[in-house]
């Protein structure tokens, strides 16, 4: 088990260096330029700029510096944000966006397991059809529908009301999470719904569920130890990827909803050729994602007796 | 399979619904759990935005969203119009705009100005928030700064009227040849470069606002960082600055003119660049200003909301390449697109935002003149469109270009709707007008930005807003040394009218210069000119005193004050 986590983990590393690496390269050919802004400047001012900025040195060595100081935990200075570092940016708006994502991803998992088992139970009859409809309405409509739609009706609900029920933006209590969270957790949700319900589907006509049944094992039972336990498992594969994609892809509701998260510093570097904060989002972000992968699989073992970590 | 699928049409037995029950009421517990746990966690968190009311009279308060978190709050390298509009409120330059735009004194209490400098007497009353007296080393350790090279300064030029300052940026002077000098503590004396009949007005520009030297170099290179990284001169200091969340202003008790500054604090309780979202908060009573825009002014408008209009000052033009390798150097293919160029229709028919007006020239029409408005004084040149004359001018460009068929020219533009909008506008009058194809360069800001100065593109939408209030902010855009001429136009005319007003020191000698500008843009089809825009916004009948400018802070709140019931 530990030689298991420890191989995993190394083979983590060796994928972060390689996204460090690619990110890296890609960036710098990226079309813009990121010391152009509405005013144009001087050579000189440019060529100081470089300096300042490390630009003016040859790609390879600039690379080799910048790997230097990410091993050492530096992920150097914001071009867009002067007199930021990327560390601290990371540091105060990464637990926005975590605590929103935990928030969503709770909301996407139990909902897609439990709406995902009832349609299969139902399949083909009324639950299932209704379930399905705003499944696939979950799956194609864009999520800053749903943001915008979801903050009119708290404005409106608000109004009827009198008073706030619940606030239209900002961030700070459990009271500004709750909307947002749902809105960025419905995709998730009604891709885990789907995913649910094929599993479950094939493991209600299973032969073991069908030897349980004859054995006259309680239906409760067969539906908690024999179908959900072995229906969610693909979900449980899913999520941990989905954990990262709800901590990354906060940009819309981050945007609707002026909650202060790392989304919008990860999409709009990109946007701004900010390479200071594009490396360390990245970067940061491909270690979570690779650490929430290993953490899934080590969850698998342990709703899996047959599953073995070796 | 038959038998299997039957057994599983009634699955809730009383058993498995007890279970789901079960399983049900844990989740809730967990569910309600991980809430209080999280809400804990988000409270505790750096980055909470406050939640004010709009306008709190018990309080004094005022809450607003800013658009856009500000990149850093150092004077010597902000660029962008939330920082400066935040710098305004909080720091106060030798000069600033009062409420009817004009200039009045700031740290500055008298100054005698000559063609070649001036010198200024710092009042003895200004203090810095922390207790230290404004001197006027504070503005030679500023203005070196912004000029330094290695400060790498988008806006060192803003100074180059000064002494020496542009060969110091260019790295060609030590930096103590800036033609600044504090005599005493309270006496600057300034050198210029040339005549500078604008200089005063240059005064209240962020670039030109002190810095404490003892205080920048304390802290490390982080001036301008965050809130307690600065020190403020001006009316209000910042309290708070909570990254990308909020930015609460108090009063600055150590500023000199306290009668002027009616409100305890500005809280701008969420940054926010989402045009409904904000109108959201304004509609909830959260924040007392909310701009429109063509998406949400239906709503306003429904809502039954008093919608006030203001210039904001930018001019908008199409900016035509007239690199020699160009098609769109042919006179007479500019010409040509001239004459179709509607810019009425644009702005009708077309972007449909009332307040936008239909531009006339490069100058906008706030801007003064003499002694009253130049545009009055100086009228644009006369012009209509005419298809009969394009299309003459379009066969006369084709015969000496020896083509046939025109290629499609590239129209660049940026990605968004307002510039979609357009650039389709523009792609179907060409083709219908005229028969030139016209193909669509959608580019997002900084790849936008490369290409205009790579000259990567025959037309490209652009738009130009004032940095301070002279005709030449505008008057000089065009001169073939300016960095900002993407187009590289040329024409030694029209240089020999700019370095006129840069330097004249007679009022009606300068203006004069500036007409023959704006003749020459337009008759030699520099540009086209298409819009001057109008900003519409909602905003609360409470608070009173506010002034919106097209130069200068935007809006500036230093002056404002609550009434506690809207009719009074």
């Amino acid at each position: 088990m530990i030689r298991y986590v420890l191989w995993r983990l190394v083979q983590g590393i060796i994928t972060v260096w390689f996204i460090a690496t690619v990110t890296f390269f890609v960036m710098h050919n990226l079309p813009g330029d990121p010391l152009l802004d509405e005013k144009a400047v001087s050579e000189e001012i440019r060529a100081s700029l470089e300096v300042k900025l490390g630009l003016d040195k040859h790609i390879v060595h600039q690379y080799f510096i910048y790997m230097g100081n990410m091993l050492r935990g530096d992920f150097g200075i914001s071009f867009q944000y002067q007199n930021r570092s990327v560390n601290d940016i990371i540091r105060i708006h990464f637990p926005v966006s975590a605590i929103l994502g935990i928030l969503a991803i709770v909301i996407a998992g139990f909902g897609g397991v439990l709406w995902g088992a009832l349609t299969a139970l139902y399949r083909n009859r009324w639950p299932d059809i209704v379930i399905i409809l705003l499944v696939i309405l979950g799956i194609s409509v864009p999520s800053f529908v749903f943001a915008t739609v979801g903050q009119l009706a708290l404005v409106t609900i608000n109004k009827i009301a009198g008073v706030q029920v619940l606030p239209v933006a900002g961030w700070g209590t459990i009271w500004h999470m709750l909307i947002p969270a749902l809105v960025l957790g419905l995709g998730t949700m009604a891709f885990l719904v789907r995913l649910m319900r094929t599993s479950m589907l094939e493991i209600v006509s299973s032969d073991f569920v069908r030897t349980a049944r004859a054995k006259g094992v309680p239906m409760a039972q067969i539906f908690s130890r024999h179908q959900l336990r072995n229906a969610v498992l693909p979900v449980i594969t899913v999520l941990g990827p989905s954990i990262a994609g709800i901590t990354t892809g906060g940009f819309v509701v981050e945007n609707v909803f002026g909650i202060p998260g790392l989304g919008r510093y990860f999409v709009l570097a990109v946007q701004q050729n900010d390479y200071g904060v594009i490396m360390g989002t990245t970067v940061f972000y491909g270690a979570f994602l690779v650490l929430m992968v290993i953490l899934v699989d080590i969850l698998y073992a342990v709703i899996d007796p047959r599953v073995r970590l070796e | 399979m038959t038998d299997t699928y039957k057994a599983v049409k009634e699955p809730v037995s009383a058993g498995s619904a007890m279970q789901l029950a079960k399983y049900g009421l844990v989740s809730a517990a967990f569910f309600i759990a991980l809430l209080m746990a999280l809400g804990w966690l988000a409270e505790k968190s750096e980055a909470g935005t406050s939640s004010e009311r709009a306008v709190d009279y018990e309080t004094n308060t005022v809450a607003l969203a800013l658009s856009s978190e500000p990149p850093q709050l150092d004077s010597t390298q902000t660029t962008d119009m939330v920082s400066g509009m935040l710098l305004g409120h909080v720091m106060e330059g030798l000069l600033r705009y009062g409420p009817d735009n004009e200039l009045i004194p700031g740290m500055a209490e008298a100054w005698e100005v000559g063609e070649m400098g001036g010198t200024f007497h710092i009042r003895s009353n200004a203090y810095w928030s922390n207790g230290t007296q404004v001197t006027a080393h504070d503005f030679v350790f500023a203005w070196r700064t912004a000029v330094n090279p290695t400060t790498a300064s988008q806006y060192s030029f803003i100074l180059f009227p000064i002494k020496n300052a542009q060969s110091i940026n260019e790295g060609d002077l030590p930096l103590d040849e800036l033609g600044v000098r504090a005599i005493d503590d309270l006496t600057l004396e300034v050198e210029l470069e040339r005549p500078t009949p604008y200089f005063l007005k240059l005064l209240a520009f962020p670039t030109y606002f002190p810095i404490n030297e003892d205080f920048y170099l304390s802290i490390n290179g982080r001036y301008g960082a965050d809130a307690e990284d600065l020190i403020y001169n001006g009316p209000f200091a910042i309290a708070r600055w909570v990254h990308d969340a909020s930015v609460r202003l108090e009063r600055n008790k150590y500023y000199w003119n306290q009668d002027v500054t009616q409100l305890d604090a500005i809280d701008f309780a969420y940054i926010l660049s989402d045009a409904n979202a904000t109108l959201n908060l304004f509609a909830t009573e959260k924040i007392a200003l909310a701009g429109l825009n063509a998406e949400n002014l239906d709503r306003a408008q429904k809502s039954k909301w008093f919608i006030r209009e203001h210039v904001d000052g930018s001019v908008f033009f199409l900016e035509l390449n007239h690199r020699p390798d160009r098609l769109t150097a042919n006179y007479n293919l500019r010409k040509a697109l001239h004459y179709v160029h509607d810019p009425a229709e644009l702005v009708y028919k077309v972007l449909k935002v009332p307040g936008n007006l239909p531009g006339e020239s490069i100058f906008p029409v706030w801007l003064k003149g003499v002694n009253g408005s130049f545009r009055d004084e100086y009228p644009a040149p006369k012009y209509t469109p005419n298809l009969q004359k394009a299309r003459e001018h379009l066969a006369l460009a084709l015969e000496e270009l020896g083509l046939d068929e025109l290629p499609p020219l590239v129209f660049l533009a940026g990605d968004n709707p307002v510039s979609n909008k357009q650039s389709e506008y523009y792609q179907s009058l060409y083709k219908e007008k005229l028969g030139i194809d016209v193909r669509i360069d959608k580019q997002i800001f900084r790849q936008r930005l490369e290409k205009m100065t790579a000259g990567d593109f025959d037309i490209v939408a652009a738009g130009w807003g004032p940095d301070y209030d002279d005709v030449l902010t505008f008057g000089d855009l065009f001169a073939s040394w300016n960095l900002n001429n993407r187009g590289r136009y040329e024409n030694p005319e029209l240089d020999r009218h700019v370095a006129i007003a840069q330097s004249s020191s007679d009022p009606i000698e300068r203006m004069d210069a500036m007409d023959q500008v704006q003749k020459i843009l337009h008759d030699d089809v520099a540009i086209l000119v298409q819009y001057e825009r109008g900003s519409l916004y909602v905003a609360d009948d409470r608070v009173r005193g506010v002034t919106r400018r097209s130069v200068g802070t935007d809006p500036d709140y230093t002056r404002a004050y609550i009434v506690q019931d809207a009719q009074d």
